[in-house]
């Protein structure tokens, strides 16, 4: 078995036309290929190395983390000795994953990494979610490299992400007991010692995703007296240097692999990350845009997981004489999984590809020219517009489609032996962690009163020019149309976020829809990557935005009268 | 104290997954609509010459394999899992070779590759189930063989001990090196390829040899060097008369353990 090799909406996503530029970009001239024999000489070789590392992701996520999943959801982490140990499958998983060198996706070659993009590690992070959403959260704290190796001194830089590579575990340490969504009141203090020149930490962590972790990325107050964000710096500390308590691990209702902490640091020595006061405002903001891409990730995976969950037990379970997957109730409900998975998982790589696209132009920096400077302010919006519609969707997605597959299992699917009731446990959280589906909404607003997610819409609109999708076309206009009527009802104080939840569910409705029609379209141009048709996702899809959108219409008038 | 090791490895027809077109009507293999895989016991073979290789420092693993062109598949494979370099003897001379031309071959091609401390290889291919190939190499070489191995117990100067899987239990065994040594599938699976090495041997060719290259006696080749003659394959199809469907619960399981007892089939 092999996640990637038996999923091949994954090649055809990873063989996107804009893939060659994004490895010409992230190659940056192919300078690395004299020097390392796992580099690539241009970038059709580079987008080939992706699939084949990916292909090795599928192997052990099939192989290794697949079926350890019940036993870890069952058994868990435990603290010993201060530390926090993992369930057997996870650490059997962790080590398979670090003897294939596969720690330092993104990082650069120099530290051992592969010098990946993001788009194929968003991959891995879907591949190893399908077998294991739990584990996905730890497989995918490796992206703590990105920060230390974008933000980090040369010295931290040298010091670390070897480690890393060498599979140091991490974790990110934000939230506190009395800060969660609302980061700026993060209270965990830094002091600097002048007696041994460290900056020295103080303070609790809670909810902390990995808290036993060798390596943490710590969000603390290093200006005495401030009370917001901009008194906040960013740190790194290194768990062998002492001063860290794991004082206890929750009881989760779902991803219960992933040991979350709350931790004690006392007199904890620190490496400051960058420059003090950016700590929030500029590096974990950056940070949390990657971890709703990695949220976003995870969900797709979990929505694969379900998928083929409800189709096997659909194939295999017979009532009346015939597998219950022929019946029109289970069918239908089969198709709307298909569908909603195949939307989140368009939005999911189309965001990340703007995520590529805008980082690689933005590691230019002052070189860029100027029509350069122009694709990186495109891709950068496009990238931040995306990333809420996609948290949202996919996670929301994620939970329905957990519920469905209950639902196509019936009595069985209650009880503990399938996988489906771990799956609607693990599915809850992603819609609560790295910001609630709430505060997606808050995000989205900008894009929304901005008119930028119309523009979107029209972007696509026009790229779409295949006749044989011209009528789907023209039912997402009218869709669009009753979007655009809806943001010229004045909305009142007591519908006002129901009102913008609305808004922004038919933004993402429509966006999904046109994103498969343009899969379609290159299907039908000749692209074979992906066996099956997304027709069906998208003619569901379809229907799906243009209803929400006339019936969000109609609820917008209503609340108004 | 570091090795020299051969790895005799096979590209064989995927025959454990079997689907509908596998056998053309006059029941032979369908080798097109199977994929070709690495022989399974031989992956568990490059697995300990790898731990040997852990364990000893500056050992080189070779790969050999006898095949056409594309078994550079199956070599990349090996190279990317930490074999350092493979070799493919390649000849159309070498076509119709039963398990006796096939092993003498190979015993040529391990000449050719030079003094080395130990080959080893898998118990069986998929595709022939003989286990065969193994012991007449051994022989060839006047070499001593150890079948059915299965773990390391210590590799110590030229003594090396380790464990055999038998029908009714595991046997310790020593030897004395140079030693050929066939691998059971009950030992470690194989580690997977680093990433690494995955990419920088994606392009990677093994050295070619061809018959002249190996120089054997030409009648000990192929079809001439061959005495085994198939007079007749028949194609047999177990037909499904009486069954019953398990579902994968717990209690369904216990279930058929608990019929399988009263029926004195198991336990």
């Amino acid at each position: 078995m092999n996640f990637y090799n038996d999923n091949d909406s994954l090649a055809f996503h990873l063989t996107h036309p804009d893939m060659q530029r994004i490895a010409a970009l992230k190659e940056d001239g192919f300078s690395d290929a004299p020097n390392y024999g796992d580099a690539p000489a241009d970038a059709a070789e580079a987008v080939e190395n992706y699939g084949r590392v990916l292909s090795l992701v599928g192997e052990i996520a099939a192989d290794v983390i697949a079926p350890n999943a019940e036993a870890v959801d069952q058994t868990g982490p435990h603290i010993e000795n201060n530390g926090v140990v993992y369930a057997p499958g996870t650490t059997q998983n962790y080590e398979a994953l670090k003897k294939a060198g596969l720690f330092g996706i993104s990082m650069p070659r120099k530290y051992h990494g592969l010098n990946f993009p993001y788009v194929p590690f968003i991959m891995t992070t879907e591949i190893i979610a399908r077998a294991d959403t739990g584990f996905a959260t730890i497989w995918s704290l490796q992206d703590c490299a990105e920060t230390v190796s974008a933000f980090a001194s040369e010295e931290l830089k040298d010091k670390f992400l070897p480690r890393i590579y060498e599979g140091a575990t991490c974790s990110m340490d934000l939230t506190e007991p009395d800060a969660g969504s609302d980061l700026q009141s993060v209270r965990l203090k830094a002091v600097f010692d002048e007696h041994s020149g460290r900056w020295m930490l103080n303070g609790v962590k809670r909810f902390i995703t990995n808290g036993g972790a060798d390596l943490h990325l710590v969000l603390a107050r290093t200006e005495e007296g401030t009370t917001d964000g901009r008194g906040l710096s960013y740190f790194l500390y290194d768990r062998s240097e002492g001063g860290l308590t794991v004082r206890r691990l929750e009881n989760k209702m779902g991803i219960k692999g992933s040991p979350t902490a709350e931790l004690v640091f006392n007199q904890a020595p620190a490496y400051l990350i960058g420059e003090r006061r950016f700590g929030l405002i500029k590096y974990v903001m950056t940070l949390m845009n990657d971890a709703r891409l990695g949220v976003g990730s995870q969900s797709v995976g979990l929505l694969e997981a379900t998928c083929r969950e409800a189709e096997r037990y659909a194939a295999e379970r017979e009532q009346f004489g015939q597998p219950i997957g022929q019946f029109p109730a289970v069918r239908d409900l089969l198709l709307h999984m298909r569908a909603r998975t195949d939307a989140a998982r368009t939005l999911l790589y189309e965001t990340s590809r703007m995520v590529d696209i805008a980082k690689a132009y933005e590691a230019k920096g002052k070189n860029m020219t100027p029509e350069e400077r122009v694709t990186y302010k495109w891709a950068q919006r496009s990238a931040d517009m995306l990333t809420p519609l996609l948290k949202l969707s996919a996670s929301e997605y994620a939970n329905r489609n957990a519920y469905d597959c209950i639902q196509v299992h019936g009595g069985s699917g209650f009880m503990k032996e399938y996988a489906c009731e771990r799956l609607y446990r693990d599915a809850r959280i992603l819609s609560i962690y790295e910001g609630t589906s709430q505060l997606q909404v808050v995000a989205a607003q900008k894009g929304i009163a901005g008119g930028s997610y119309l523009a979107k819409m029209e972007e696509y609109d026009a790229r779409l020019t295949h006749a044989e999708l011209e009528g789907y076309r023209n039912s997402l206009r009218e869709a669009v149309e009753d979007y655009k009527t809806m943001s010229a009802i004045p909305n009142t104080a007591e519908s006002a976020y129901d009102y913008k939840r609305m808004q922004t569910d038919v933004a993402a409705s429509l966006i999904m829809a046109y994103l498969l029609l343009l899969d379609c379209q290159r299907q039908l141009e000749g692209d074979t990557h992906c066996g099956r048709s997304f027709l069906p996702s998208a003619r569901y899809m379809v229907a799906y935005a243009r209803a929400e959108a006339a019936r969000s219409l109609s609820m917008a008038r209503s609340y108004a009268e | 104290m570091s090795y020299k090791i051969v790895v005799l490895v096979k590209q064989v027809p995927d025959t454990q997954n079997v689907g509908p077109d596998a056998m053309n009507a006059d029941g032979t293999v369908n080798r097109s609509a199977l994929p070709a895989i690495f022989n399974p016991e031989d992956l568990k073979a490059l697995e300990m010459a790898l731990q040997v290789k852990d364990k000893f420092p500056g050992t080189t693993v070779t790969v050999l394999t006898m095949g056409p062109e594309r078994a550079n598949a199956i070599i990349r494979d090996a190279l990317s899992r930490g074999a350092d370099k493979g070799v493919i003897v390649s000849d159309m001379r070498f076509a119709g070779s039963d398990t006796l031309a096939t092993s003498y071959a190979l015993a040529c091609a391990i000449q050719k590759i030079g003094p080395c401390d130990m080959v080893l290889g898998g118990r069986q291919a998929i595709d022939g189930d003989t286990a065969q190939v193994g012991p007449q190499v051994a022989e060839k070489l006047n070499l001593p063989q150890i079948t059915y191995a299965e773990k390391w117990v210590d590799i110590s100067g030229s003594r090396i001990r380790l464990t055999r899987r038998l029908d009714n239990g595991v046997e310790t065994v020593e030897a004395t090196l140079p030693a050929l040594i066939t691998v059971t599938a009950s030992a470690p699976d194989c580690r997977y390829p680093h990433a690494h090495r995955l990419l920088a041997c994606a392009k990677a060719q093994a050295e070619m040899w061809n018959a002249d290259a190996i120089s054997p006696d030409m009648e000990r080749l192929g079809l001439k060097g061959s005495p085994t003659k198939v007079k007749k394959i028949d194609n047999v199809v177990l037909a499904h008369k009486e069954g019953q469907r398990v579902e994968t619960t717990e209690t369904a399981l216990n279930g058929l353990v608990v019929s399988l007892m009263k029926d004195h089939i198991i336990g």
